[in-house]
């Protein structure tokens, strides 16, 4: 990666001095040698310009030239559980993070199977928890992305959940990160997700904000899919539209696991999506469904990459993105086919409805096969709403406005079915439809 | 099966057939290049000095500039100053007529199958032969010079129409454009050069052959076409090089110039350089621009190439549609074999209002032969109701080569609609079993398979180029399914 | 109620009606028959307002208003429906919702109140009996994934629930089995009042058996060449197309 002049490396490092000396060592010493390597990483790669071909589209010099507060406690001042229980659609598992940080008081459990563990990072961390420990980093390189180096070198809370084989959790539980305060905050959390052999649960992550100012949330999320394992992931971003969001979710799936994500994105200002899933393991299936709604000056940038590892593993990606205003939106979707991966069958399709005059596109499906047994589509399509199916709902009777309106919530709403948590895919419809009718509104 | 097997190996290890050196003299530059190369070049050829001056800038350039890398393709590093940059068929004198050109060349021609006799000429088309870096003979002049249509090598070009040249050259593909457009225009030797006037329709398909022959020769060729308002030319060039163990670059590049309204050109190559050997050894790397300029009200630009040769191959063949309801076509069609490895596609820049793109891409693999589609659709904000389809399809044969797609799109108009599909497949054994079944032998069912997959593409090929390019295309596939 | 006078209609750049002349009254039944590509379709798509086709000459009087300048919505509030021959799927709209919206748009245009979910889902539960409709394909979205048939029969569940003036049925009958077409059929007359009017356009007699027409019209090469009773119909269909074009050309000739 190529180093931003302008950026503000040297401040993260003087923080971090103040942050290591916070936790007054508290921590293992492997966790600090790891938080060490990652800081080292970090100002080596320095911040990503548009010249490395993963930013191409997507500058982060905003980012690189803002100094920002790190937020080493969490401050839940003025929220209520009325106020988080709204915010998590009512979800009986909820963990409640402010600024990063976990907040015990506003977050609830109930009753779960023998050996399940839904917890905060940090009281894993502490309690020398040998599955956390030994879990962390190991899906999310920091040798790649200098965000990810900066987020473990900052390493401190986040969810910790832990399925163990063969148990079940039926409700979904809700990971929910608001940022407060009026100072532009560094809000860094890391989440570890262990599913083991025929385990089940469904996490539900999502990101909002209670003031309009321009923090940076940058987000890791590890999660291991043992055999037979079935996850469900969603997760919402709907944060201020000041707000930088920079989130990896990194996936390693094994033998018959299955793994299904859907990524909404309303709000954020600049936002960055990597989500990576390895099919570690024959007959792994995977499923990445993504939409983004922008308006104004919002970008919003979805990368993603599944890599079929192992012979007969399917996969299934669906990406939309809605623009309107000035927005920009990219997409660019990798399939890694190995050479040992026979009999992959891998489809992905990424379709964007332009609303404005002014919004912009960039979108790069791409394929790399090494094995010949196999088949892969990707298909993308730029445009407006379909003329013959505008047409049809006009010869009913149905004026051109209510014709695209119906028409592009029916575009969307076709991610936000694919989730499968009630509660939460009304919350996503209700906002969908709410930042839709905004956008017209202009 | 084991018969069938040997049958297969036997034709695997047919040789290349267009491998043979031809012992002629030659007139050589010194190996290496310094700007008394491009200064001896351009004695050579006795060149006007506004041209030296325009070699001259695009060298000094070129030293300021860094060899891509990002590129899907690994090669050795080329060492530019062991390269002969000029290398022509020593002559005794100016030739008049076809009867004055060395046997020798004559005779090399003939088993390269070009129309430079009078036989083929009854085909009606009209060569250009490069060989190594000159021009040899152009044929059909005097009928094409009837219908106002100029055609003629580069250097011919310089010193009888210098005003074309000047105003075209470097208009489509600045002389700082990239490393290799930039060496090339400081050391380009020779190349076609073609120009259509208002009104005309080219009377007969141009083609131009070109053929290194000299050892460490590169080859610096350039093509310059310019159709005028109303004017239509349908272009073709093949190529083909000896066998050697060494490397040997080619960076060409051609300018096409759609100038005025409803003008058209339609470019066909069909490119079969010498691919290396079984081990990879050897071949041409073939880096190369290519790019047009749809200036006109509906005019049109259309590339169709075949790739089958070549150690490496490199270049996007690119439409910039600056007229409004301007079209550009890009059909491929790219076989890798061996340790062959292909980077190509294309760009189509949509600036011009209704302006339309067509992308048909197709990618076959075999051996360990790596074969990407590198594209770019760009719709600018002004470009209403602009389209582009695009269809890249990948075909592996065997499991040790590779298939890479790499589509780039960036639509800034909400009026325009940009499709993009992409597929990747095998031959199935159950395709296989049938053709069999109905009497078919292994190598007939690929053939026949392969065909099919490219036939969006040979359909735009100009018929006689078209059975050619299905019978290299079946060469370059022998053994590679058994 | 309905009157086109000489009408010429084009699509990119090339002429498909040329001249068509038809009177429509209230309570009639006509078909328009012709062979594959004599402009049946085109007549269809430009009496419901498809932007494609340019309209070059001539005009349309739909209960005494200029049809051709009305959008299509418009033409569809005052009345005017058309199944179509080949009914495009719209991913992610549930049939119900596009039938509510559909209706009280209508509705509303013509003074009405808009129906609330109640009474809707009550209506359509009622129409829905008229062509035998499957109430799965309520919530499904619409067309999509339905068979060549339940398209079909989807259109005519949208004119039972729309009750339009003016009905135009393009090749309603194509693709579907005997059953199917005599369900469609029935649901078509069953909807059938005095102050109502349904142009059938078909290729084949067959659907004609079924709704049985009060005029029958040949269309060929973009004009109305021969009309008739029901009995034309059946002329045709023993003689083929064939004749009409030598009759006409006959009567060309001589004129």
């Amino acid at each position: 990666m190529m180093k931003q002049s302008t950026e503000q490396t040297p401040w993260y490092q003087s923080n971090f001095a103040l942050f290591e000396k916070n936790l007054n060592g508290e921590s293992s010493s492997r966790l600090h040698a790891m938080r060490m390597e990652a800081m080292a990483r970090f100002t080596e790669m320095g911040f990503p310009t548009t010249k490395h071909e993963e930013w191409r589209f997507t500058n982060v010099s905003p980012i690189a030239r803002a100094t920002f507060q790190p937020s080493f406690q969490s401050d839940a001042a003025g929220l209520s559980s009325e106020d988080v229980e709204r915010m998590s659609f009512g979800a009986t598992h909820r963990l409640v993070f402010v600024n990063g940080h976990f907040v015990k008081e506003l977050s609830s459990i109930g009753p779960l199977p023998g050996g399940v563990i839904v917890g905060d990072l940090a009281s894993a961390l502490k309690g020398n928890d040998e599955l956390a420990h030994g879990s962390l980093g190991k899906h999310a390189s920091i040798q790649e992305n200098a965000f990810t180096a900066l987020n473990m070198a900052f390493v401190q809370d986040g969810a910790f959940i832990y399925v163990p084989q063969g148990k079940v959790v039926e409700e979904a539980v809700s990971l929910l990160f608001i940022s407060t305060g009026s100072t532009h905050r560094y809000i860094a959390p890391r989440n570890l997700i262990i599913v083991g052999d025929h385990a089940r649960v469904t996490i539900a992550e999502s990101y909002l904000s209670l003031a309009n100012h321009g923090s940076l949330t940058n987000v890791v999320t590890e999660i291991t899919a043992g055999e037979n394992a079935v996850i469900e992931h969603d997760k919402l971003q709907n944060e201020s539209p000041q707000a930088y969001h920079i989130a990896s979710l990194h996936v390693h799936q094994k033998e018959k696991s299955n793994f299904i994500s859907n990524s909404i994105a309303i709000g954020g200002g600049l936002v960055r999506n990597n989500v990576t899933s390895i099919l570690d393991g024959e007959y792994a299936e995977c499923t990445l469904n993504g939409l983004s709604v922008a308006n104004g000056m919002q970008l919003i940038d979805n990368h993603t990459t599944i890599d079929h590892a192992k012979p007969n593993c399917p996969s299934h990606e669906l990406y939309k993105s809605v623009l309107d205003g000035s927005s920009r939106g990219v997409f660019n979707g990798k399939i890694f086919v190995r050479k040992d991966a026979q009999k992959t069958d891998a489809k992905q399709t990424n379709m964007t409805l332009l609303l404005s005059d002014e919004a912009t596109m960039d979108t790069k499906p791409q394929l790399e096969i090494f094995a010949d047994d196999v088949k892969c589509t990707h298909g993308a399509t730029v445009g407006q709403l379909d003329a013959d199916q505008m047409f049809y709902l006009r010869s009913r009777g149905i004026g051109t406005t209510l014709a695209a309106d119906i028409l592009t919530f029916a575009f969307a709403s076709d991610v936000v079915n694919r989730v499968h948590v009630d509660g939460l895919r009304g919350q996503l419809e209700a906002l969908v439809h709410a930042k839709l009718g905004k956008g017209r509104e202009r | 099966m084991s018969t069938e097997t040997n049958t297969l190996e036997q034709l695997a290890n047919r040789e290349y057939k267009w491998g043979f050196v031809t012992d002629i003299e030659a007139d050589t530059a010194p190996r290496g290049l310094t700007e008394d190369t491009i200064r001896f070049i351009s004695a050579k050829k006795k060149e006007p000095e506004w041209l030296l001056e325009w070699r001259l800038k695009a060298y000094r350039h070129w030293l300021t500039m860094a060899e891509p890398r990002w590129p899907n393709v690994r090669y050795q590093k080329i060492d530019y100053q062991d390269i002969i940059y000029y290398s022509a068929p020593k002559q005794k004198k100016v030739l008049n007529s076809l009867d004055e050109v060395d046997p020798e060349l004559l005779k090399t021609y003939e088993k390269l199958g070009i129309s430079l006799n009078e036989q083929k000429m009854l085909a009606g088309v009209a060569v250009d032969a490069v060989f190594d870096s000159v021009s040899v003979a152009t044929t059909f002049k005097k009928k094409l010079h009837e219908a106002g249509v100029i055609f003629c090598s580069f250097s011919e070009a310089v010193q009888e129409h210098p005003e074309l040249v000047k105003k075209y050259l470097g208009s489509v593909v600045p002389a700082n454009d990239n490393f290799f457009a930039a060496l090339n225009s400081a050391v380009f030797s020779d190349g076609s050069f073609c120009y259509i006037p208002k009104g005309v329709r080219c009377p007969m398909e141009l083609s131009t052959y070109f053929r290194i022959n000299s050892a460490d020769t590169g080859q610096f060729e350039r093509t310059l076409i310019v159709a005028e308002e109303g004017a239509y030319v349908s272009y073709l060039e093949g190529c083909t090089a000896p066998m050697r163990d060494t490397n040997q670059l080619h960076a060409a590049v051609v300018e096409l110039v759609a100038v005025g309204d409803r003008a058209q050109i339609k470019y066909s190559t069909v490119q079969n350089w010498y691919p290396g050997d079984k081990e990879g050894k050897g071949g041409i790397y073939n880096f190369v621009t290519k790019r047009g300029k749809c200036a006109g009200k509906n005019s049109k630009i259309s590339w169709t190439q075949v790739e089958t040769g070549s150690a490496i191959t490199w270049k996007y063949p690119s439409v910039i549609l600056q007229g409004d309801h301007s079209v550009g076509e890009f059909y491929s069609v790219a076989v890798v074999n061996n340790y062959q490895q292909a980077d190509t596609g294309t760009k189509m820049i949509h600036i011009g209002k209704n302006t339309s793109s067509t992308i048909v891409s197709k990618g076959i693999s075999a051996g360990f032969g790596q074969n990407s589609y590198r594209g770019l659709v760009e719709i600018k904000r002004g470009s209403t109701r602009s389209r582009n389809f695009s269809q890249c399809d990948s075909l592996l044969l065997g499991d040790k080569c590779g298939a890479h797609t790499f589509p780039y799109i960036e639509v800034k108009n909400k009026t325009s609609r940009v499709e993009h599909e992409a597929s990747t497949s095998k031959i199935g054994e159950d395709q296989i079993f049938y053709c069999k079944q109905r009497g078919l032998t292994t190598e007939d069912a690929v053939g026949m398979i392969v065909n099919g997959f490219c036939k969006e593409v040979f359909r735009e090929l100009p018929m006689e180029f078209a059975v050619e390019a299905q019978k290299l295309l079946g060469i370059s596939l022998e053994g590679s399914v058994g | 109620m309905l009157h086109i006078n000489n009408l010429h209609a084009r699509i990119n750049g090339n002429e498909i009606l040329s001249g068509v002349n038809l009177k429509v009254q209230p309570g009639e039944i006509h078909a328009i028959m012709g062979p594959n590509g004599s402009g049946k379709s085109t007549l269809a798509q430009v009496l419901a307002g498809r932007e494609a086709y340019e309209v070059t000459e001539g005009e349309v009087l739909y209960e005494g208003k200029n049809l051709l300048e009305l959008d299509p919505e418009e033409r569809a509030r005052e009345g005017v429906f058309l199944a179509f021959q080949y009914p495009v799927e719209i991913p992610g709209v549930s049939n119900t919702y596009f039938l509510k919206a559909a209706l009280n748009s209508i509705r509303k245009h013509n003074g009405l109140e808009e129906l609330d979910a109640v009474e809707f889902l009550k209506l359509i539960k009622q129409r829905m009996k008229i062509v035998d409709m499957d109430e799965s394909l309520l919530s499904r979205p619409v067309n999509e994934g339905f068979s060549g048939g339940e398209k079909k029969r989807n259109e005519i569940f949208h004119m039972a629930v729309l009750e339009p003036k003016l009905a135009i049925l393009d090749e309603t009958d194509s693709g579907l089995d005997i059953d199917a077409l005599r369900i469609v059929a029935d649901g078509v007359n069953k909807l059938r009042r005095k102050d109502n009017a349904v142009i059938v356009v078909t290729h084949y007699q067959r659907l004609l058996n079924y709704i049985v027409p009060d005029f029958v019209h040949v269309l060929m090469e973009g004009r109305i060449v021969k009309s008739g009773t029901k009995e034309l119909a059946l002329e045709l269909e023993e003689k083929g197309y064939d004749w009409i074009k030598v009759a006409s050309d006959s009567t060309l000739a001589t004129a």
